[in-house]
C-alpha cells in the first residue's frame, strides 16, 4: 500500500516504566492523513501509553515517533501539544472556565485576538447541535454529553490535523455514546481530521475506524482494517476480541452475489415468439422470464401478465418486453442487495457480471437461507465448507422459486 | 466614675478615649494582617512546593505543627530573646502561627485539583506555570483562603498577647484595665473590640471563601 501521507510514523518504539515494566515494545506502526485509527485491547495493553507518546505526555524509552515527518524529540513539547487535540475519558473540562473559555483554551494559549477565539467558538458550538447561550455557562451545567461534546470541540478549536481520544465515551450511557460516536466521526469526515482513538470497545472500534490496531502485552497483534481484520483475524487472541457473534456476522457481510445466486435462470431471447415464451414459463414453473440477447447480455424481462394482456396483438418476445430491471453486479455484497431486494418487494433480481451478462438471480428464498445460516450458523452442521452451502442455498433456492408461480 | 455600672463606665471610656481605643484598634489590625501576609508570601508558594513533591510535604507539615504546639506566650517569649521587645516580634510571632493553616491549605486545595483536569491542560499544552495559574491556583483560591481565614483569626488572639513584648494594640488596653482598679470596663474596652474584629475578619473572609468556591463538575 502506498503511504504517501503519513501523519504520524513509530518506529520501533519501546516504552518500560520505572521498575522494568515493559508497557509497550516494538511499535511499528504508519498512520496516514485522513485515518481514523482504534488502538484497542485489554486494560494493560498499552494502547494509552502508545497514544499518550504521540503528544509527548509520556516520553519513549526507545525508537522514534515522527509527526508530519519531524521526530517529536526534538520539538517542544508545549508547542506540539497544542498542534494536537486530546480528549480523555474523564472530560477534563476546567471547571472554573465558561464553555466559551474551555473551547478557547488552546487559541488563547496560542495568543489568537479576542473577536476571532469568539468566532471559532461560535462556529464550533454549531457544529455539535449546542445552543449558543450555553457558551456563558459552566460544565456544571451541561449534561455528561453534553460535556463531553464541549470536550471534542476544544481539541479542534486551534484547527489541530490530529487529534487523540482516549476512551473519550467510556463514561457515557449508551445512547449518549451513539449519538457522540456518530458526531464524532461526521467531524472527522467533514473536516478531513486524523484520529487516533483508544477503546476496549469493539463495537465502537469497528463503527468509527478506519484502521484497527490491536494491542495485547505491549505488543500490536494486528493492524488493518476493519473488514480485513474481521475475515482474516490474525490469531486466536484478536478472534476473541471480536466475539463469536461478530465474525458469524462478518461472514454473511462479506458474502457476495455471486455465492448465494441461482446459476441458471430462466432465460429467452427477443427473437422468440409468445407461444414459445408460455411454453418455457409452463416447462420451468415460473412467470417471469429474462431476456438476454444472444450472447447472454441482459436486456430486460417479461413477465406473465404483460404476456396475458397483449397476447392478441403482440407476436414476438421484444414487442413486450419491459426494460426497466433491476439487476446487481455479481461480485457486490450481498448485505448491500438484501436490503434493496426486500425494500423493492422484489421477487428476485437478476445477476450480471462486470460486462452486462445475465449469470445467475438471486432469490429471497436464498436470502432467507442466508438469515438463517446467520442465526443458527454453525450449530447444525459444523465446519461446513463454503461450496456445499452454496449447493444447499441452490437446492432450496430453487425449489421455492418453483412455489413462486 | 463610682456610681456608674460597668456599661455606663464602659461607654464613657470610649467616648473620652474614642480616637485612642480606634488608633490601638488599628494597630492591632495591621500587625494581624502584617503577620498573616508575610506568611501568606511565604506560606503558599511552600504549599505549592510541597504539592508538587510530596516527599517534602509530610516533614515540612510536621515542622509546621511543632510550631503551632508551642504555647503562644512561650512562643513570643522565645521571639523577644531574638528579636527584643516591640512590634516586629508579635508579627514574627503571627507569622510562625499562620505558617501551619496556611502551608496545610494550600498543600491541601493544590493535592484536591482533579488530575484528569491537569492531565488534559497538560495535553492541550499548558505549560506547568499556565497549569499553576491558570487552573491549579484558581481551583485551590478557596481552600487557601480558608487557611488564611483561619490564621487571621488565630492572629488576632496572638497580637492581643503582644502587649506584653510592647507592642501595643488592643491587647495594651486590656493589661491597662487589669492593672486598674476595678478596670472591668477598660477591659471591656480593649476585649470587645478585640473580639468584634475577629469575628468580623471571620464573616468577611468567609464570604470570600465562598465566592471563590469552584463550580462542582
Amino acid at each position: 500500500m502506498p503511504k504517501e501521507n503519513p501523519i504520524v510514523v513509530f518506529k520501533d518504539v519501546k516504552k518500560v516504566y520505572r521498575g522494568g515494566n515493559i508497557a509497550v515494545e516494538h511499535i511499528n506502526l504508519t498512520i496516514n492523513k485522513g485515518d481514523f485509527v482504534c488502538f484497542i485491547g485489554r486494560s494493560g495493553s498499552g494502547k494509552t501509553t502508545a497514544m499518550r507518546m504521540i503528544n509527548r505526555m509520556l516520553e519513549p524509552s526507545g525508537g522514534t515517533i515522527l509527526y508530519n515527518g519531524e521526530d517529536i524529540h526534538k520539538t517542544d513539547a508545549v508547542k506540539l501539544r497544542r498542534r494536537i487535540g486530546y480528549v480523555i475519558q474523564n472530560i477534563g473540562l476546567m471547571p472554573h472556565m465558561t464553555i466559551y473559555e474551555n473551547i478557547t483554551l488552546v487559541p488563547k494559549l496560542l495568543k489568537w485576538p479576542e473577536e476571532k477565539r469568539r468566532k471559532k467558538a461560535k462556529e464550533l458550538i454549531k457544529l455539535v447541535e449546542l445552543p449558543e447561550d450555553f457558551l456563558d455557562r459552566y460544565p456544571s451545567e451541561l449534561s455528561g454529553g453534553q460535556q463531553q461534546r464541549v470536550g471534542v470541540i476544544r481539541a479542534l478549536a486551534a484547527d489541530q490535523d490530529l487529534i487523540l481520544m482516549d476512551e473519550p465515551f467510556g463514561a457515557l450511557d449508551p445512547i449518549t455514546r451513539e449519538s457522540l460516536q456518530e458526531l464524532v466521526k461526521h467531524l472527522q469526515e467533514k473536516l478531513g481530521k486524523t484520529v487516533v482513538f483508544v477503546t476496549h470497545d469493539m463495537d465502537e472500534a469497528l463503527k468509527l475506524a478506519t484502521q484497527i490496531v490491536v494491542m495485547d502485552s505491549g505488543h500490536i497483534i494486528q493492524n488493518a482494517s476493519p473488514s480485513e481484520i474481521l475475515q482474516h483475524p490474525a490469531n486466536d487472541f484478536v478472534e476473541d476480541l471480536i466475539g463469536e457473534d461478530r465474525l458469524m456476522q462478518a461472514r454473511a457481510d462479506v458474502t457476495t452475489v455471486s455465492q448465494i445466486m441461482l446459476k441458471n435462470p430462466v432465460s429467452i431471447t427477443p427473437g422468440r415468439s409468445l407461444s414459445e415464451a408460455v411454453r418455457l414459463m409452463r416447462q420451468r414453473r415460473v412467470d417471469t422470464l429474462l431476456v438476454t440477447d444472444d450472447d447472454d447480455y441482459l436486456k430486460g424481462y417479461i413477465d406473465i401478465e404483460t404476456l396475458n394482456t397483449s397476447y392478441r396483438h403482440a407476436t414476438s418476445v421484444s414487442d413486450i418486453l419491459n426494460t426497466k430491471i433491476f439487476y446487481v453486479v455479481d461480485d457486490t455484497l450481498l448485505r448491500d442487495t438484501v436490503d434493496r431486494i426486500l425494500k423493492r418487494g422484489l421477487k428476485y433480481v437478476p445477476v450480471v457480471d462486470k460486462n452486462g451478462k445475465l449469470r445467475g438471480i438471486v432469490t429471497r428464498a436464498a436470502i432467507v437461507d442466508m438469515v438463517y445460516d446467520t442465526i443458527w450458523g454453525d450449530s447444525d452442521d459444523g465446519g461446513e465448507s463454503g461450496s456445499e452451502k452454496n449447493e444447499n442455498t441452490s437446492r432450496s433456492g430453487a425449489a421455492s422459486n418453483a412455489r413462486e408461480v | 466614675m463610682a456610681n456608674l455600672n460597668t456599661w455606663e463606665q464602659f461607654w464613657y471610656y470610649l467616648v473620652n478615649n474614642g480616637s485612642y481605643v480606634l488608633s490601638q484598634f488599628v494597630r492591632h489590625f495591621l500587625i494581624s494582617i502584617y503577620g498573616v501576609l508575610l506568611a501568606a508570601i511565604i506560606g503558599i508558594p511552600i504549599g505549592i512546593i510541597i504539592a508538587r513533591k510530596r516527599q517534602l510535604s509530610a516533614f515540612v507539615i510536621s515542622v509546621a505543627n511543632v510550631i503551632q504546639t508551642v504555647p503562644s506566650l512561650a512562643m513570643l517569649s522565645i521571639v523577644m530573646l531574638g528579636l527584643g521587645l516591640g512590634v516586629n516580634t508579635v508579627i514574627f510571632t503571627v507569622f510562625l502561627y499562620s505558617l501551619l493553616p496556611i502551608i496545610k491549605n494550600t498543600y491541601t486545595g493544590m493535592a484536591s485539583v482533579d488530575k484528569t483536569i491537569l492531565d488534559s491542560g497538560k495535553g492541550m499544552g499548558m505549560t506547568s506555570f499556565q497549569i499553576l495559574y491558570m487552573v491549579e491556583l484558581p481551583l485551590a483560591m478557596s481552600v487557601i483562603m480558608a487557611g488564611i481565614r483561619n490564621a487571621l483569626v488565630v492572629a488576632i488572639g496572638i497580637t492581643a498577647i503582644g502587649a506584653f513584648v510592647g507592642a501595643g494594640g488592643l491587647g495594651d488596653i486590656i493589661v491597662r484595665g487589669t492593672n486598674a482598679t476595678n478596670g472591668g470596663a477598660i477591659i471591656l474596652a480593649g476585649a470587645l473590640p478585640t473580639a468584634m474584629m475577629a469575628i468580623i475578619s471571620d464573616l468577611v473572609l468567609g464570604f470570600f471563601q465562598r465566592r471563590l468556591e469552584p463550580k462542582k463538575v
